[in-house]
Parts: C-alpha cells; sequence; structure tokens
C-alpha cells in the first residue's frame, strides 16, 4: 500500500512540476507584452461573452445530487467487489450474491424513480401547464 | 526519485515525517481558506484543498479505503455538488460577507468543543508510533490494503448497517430530489433571472 501512494505522491509532483514548471519557464523565456486582448479569458479562440461567474442552470444540481448518491453507492460496493469472487466460490455465496444484489436493488428503486419523475430529462418542457396558464411563457420569462 | 531514495537513506523517518507535516500544512492551508476567504467561491476551493489534505492523512495513517473514497465522494461527489449550489446562487460574486463577520462567539464555542474533542482523541488513540514519539509516521503504521478486510466485515458482521445504508441513500436521494425539485421551479417560474440554457 505505501507503495502505491508513493505512486500517487510521485505522479501528484510531477504534475505540479509539469504546471509550475512551465508557468516559470514561461516568465523566464517569454517576452512580457501587455495587451487587454491577452489577459482576456482563453475560450479556445473565441471572444467570452459576459463573465465566466453566471448562474447555472439548476438542472445540473439535480444531476449532480443523484451523481453523489450513486457514488456512495461505488464506495459502499467497492471493498465488497473485492472479496466477491472468494465470497461466490464458497460455501456462503448465497449470502455475498444477495446482499449486493438487494443494496443495488434499493438504489435501483430510487433511479427508477427520479427517472419515472423525469429529473433525468435533460432537455425539460420549460413550462408547466401552471405557467402557461400564468402566461409566463409570453411575457417571455426566463 | 533518486533525491527521495536518498533522502530516505539519509533519515528514513525523517521523510516521511516531513511528508506528514507538508500534507497537514495542505489541509490546514485549504480550511483556513474556507475560513477567512473573502469570496465564497475561493471559499470553495480552498474546501478542495482542506479535503484533499485530509485523504492523504487517512494514508498516513493506514486507511487506504477511507483515503480513495474521501477522494471518490468528497472531491468528487460532494464538493462538486457544493459548487454546483454555489453557482446557483444569484448574484454569488457580488457576496462580500465572510466568515469572519458571522457569528463570532457561539463559532468560537463550537471551534473549542471540537479542539478538546480532537485533542482528547488524539491523546487517546493507540497510534502506531516510534518509541519516544508520539507520532504517527508511514513506517510504522501497519500500511497493509484494507478494502478485503472491509470487503469480508460488510458481509458478516455489517450486513444489515450494509443493507440499512441502501435504505438511507434511497431515502437521501428522493428527498433531496424532492426539494432541488422545488427549488428548480422557483428558479425557472419565480426569478426567472439568470438561467441560461
Amino acid at each position: 500500500m505505501a507503495f502505491h501512494f508513493t505512486v500517487v505522491l510521485v505522479l501528484l509532483l510531477l504534475a505540479c512540476v509539469v504546471v509550475y514548471g512551465g508557468l516559470v519557464l514561461q516568465r523566464l523565456v517569454a517576452p512580457r507584452k501587455k495587451m487587454t486582448t491577452k489577459s482576456t479569458v482563453y475560450e479556445c479562440g473565441e471572444m467570452p461573452i459576459g463573465g465566466a461567474w453566471f448562474n447555472f442552470n439548476p438542472r445540473f444540481y439535480i444531476v449532480a445530487l443523484v451523481f453523489v448518491v450513486f457514488d456512495v453507492e461505488i464506495a459502499f460496493t467497492f471493498p465488497i467487489g473485492v472479496v466477491y469472487r472468494r465470497w461466490v466460490e464458497g460455501p456462503d455465496w448465497v449470502v455475498a450474491a444477495v446482499e449486493v444484489a438487494v443494496f443495488i436493488l434499493v438504489l435501483l428503486i430510487g433511479l427508477a424513480y427520479v427517472w419515472r419523475k423525469g429529473d433525468l430529462e435533460w432537455i425539460k418542457r420549460i413550462w408547466d401547464d401552471r405557467d402557461i396558464q400564468a402566461g409566463a411563457h409570453r411575457r417571455g420569462l426566463p | 526519485m533518486q533525491g527521495l531514495a536518498d533522502a530516505g537513506w539519509l533519515a528514513g523517518l525523517r521523510l516521511s515525517d516531513l511528508l506528514f507535516y507538508a500534507v497537514a500544512l495542505v489541509a490546514v492551508t485549504g480550511a483556513l481558506a474556507v475560513a477567512f476567504g473573502r469570496n465564497i467561491v475561493y471559499s470553495a476551493f480552498g474546501l478542495l484543498l482542506a479535503l484533499f489534505g485530509v485523504a492523504a492523512i487517512y494514508v498516513f495513517i493506514s486507511a487506504d479505503l477511507v483515503a480513495v473514497v474521501q477522494l471518490l465522494v468528497y472531491i468528487g461527489g460532494v464538493l462538486v455538488l457544493i459548487l454546483f449550489a454555489i453557482m446557483l446562487t444569484s448574484k454569488i460574486g457580488d457576496a462580500r460577507r465572510s466568515n469572519l463577520t458571522l457569528a463570532l462567539v457561539p463559532g468560537g464555542v463550537i471551534f473549542l468543543l471540537l479542539l478538546g474533542l480532537t485533542v482528547f482523541l488524539s491523546l487517546t488513540t493507540p497510534w502506531g508510533t516510534v518509541a519516544g514519539r508520539g507520532l504517527p509516521t508511514l513506517r510504522d503504521a501497519a500500511l497493509e490494503p484494507t478494502s478485503e478486510r472491509i470487503g469480508d466485515a460488510l458481509l458478516t458482521d455489517f450486513l444489515l448497517p450494509f443493507e440499512i445504508a441502501s435504505v438511507v441513500l434511497l431515502a437521501a436521494l428522493i428527498g433531496a430530489v424532492i426539494i432541488a425539485r422545488k427549488e428548480m421551479r422557483l428558479l425557472t417560474t419565480g426569478g426567472g433571472q439568470g438561467n441560461r440554457p
């Protein structure tokens, strides 16, 4: 384990060297001429429109929320995945198989729920019936 | 690598101690940035640093699975969620209200209580230690992979808590989505401001 994490550490240090080394090198070597265009945000050659700190669409939030739950699921099932083969080949294979199956099934109910309720739909109907009745779509919001 | 090996030959203990202090410094710096950041977005990025430092400290106490889970869940999931929540808030760039201005007295009380708890725990925990020194080090900690043992434990002693965890996760998922859905409706219909597609 110490070895594995030393590899991680070395890679981290290498990553820092590559990033900061590059920055320091260009500081030393490159000519410095200040222009307004240069100090704008780099958007792959496009001229940026507005600031970068605008409000994100809330649908990102719901997807991130669902993601965190299944992230935790992976964290829980990972240690079982490590020993799963040994358990399945052993005498108590039913325990392992059923336990993991129940765990995943319970969370699948959650997935089915958010799916069924349309929370995962990226392109939503922007107006629900209430808004149309209220005439919001004619006022041009949002 | 050569430098590391040389330093290890020079004083093996020192190197891992040094690493530990570096990692602790990262965690504390991050935490300070969270607490004293003038801008909440920078505070969130400070949290990234703090969580990362804590993950590295988990490695030092030989909790490899917990370290990776910290990276996976807290940095990969919770932090992203926090950032989204910040970016959802309108006019967040103008917010200049730092932690310094908020609730100094209750904050101080909580700080003292937590400090006491941390000191108590760090003094009573039987760390893997070097003779005469109270610091856990890479060399003394058992540093064995723990995920197999945790997996076996989840399939035997902790079978029921494991299944209950799935129900808790389900409840959290549905509850959070219901709350978020309500707020989303408010944002899309009520506020009407700052909703870029």
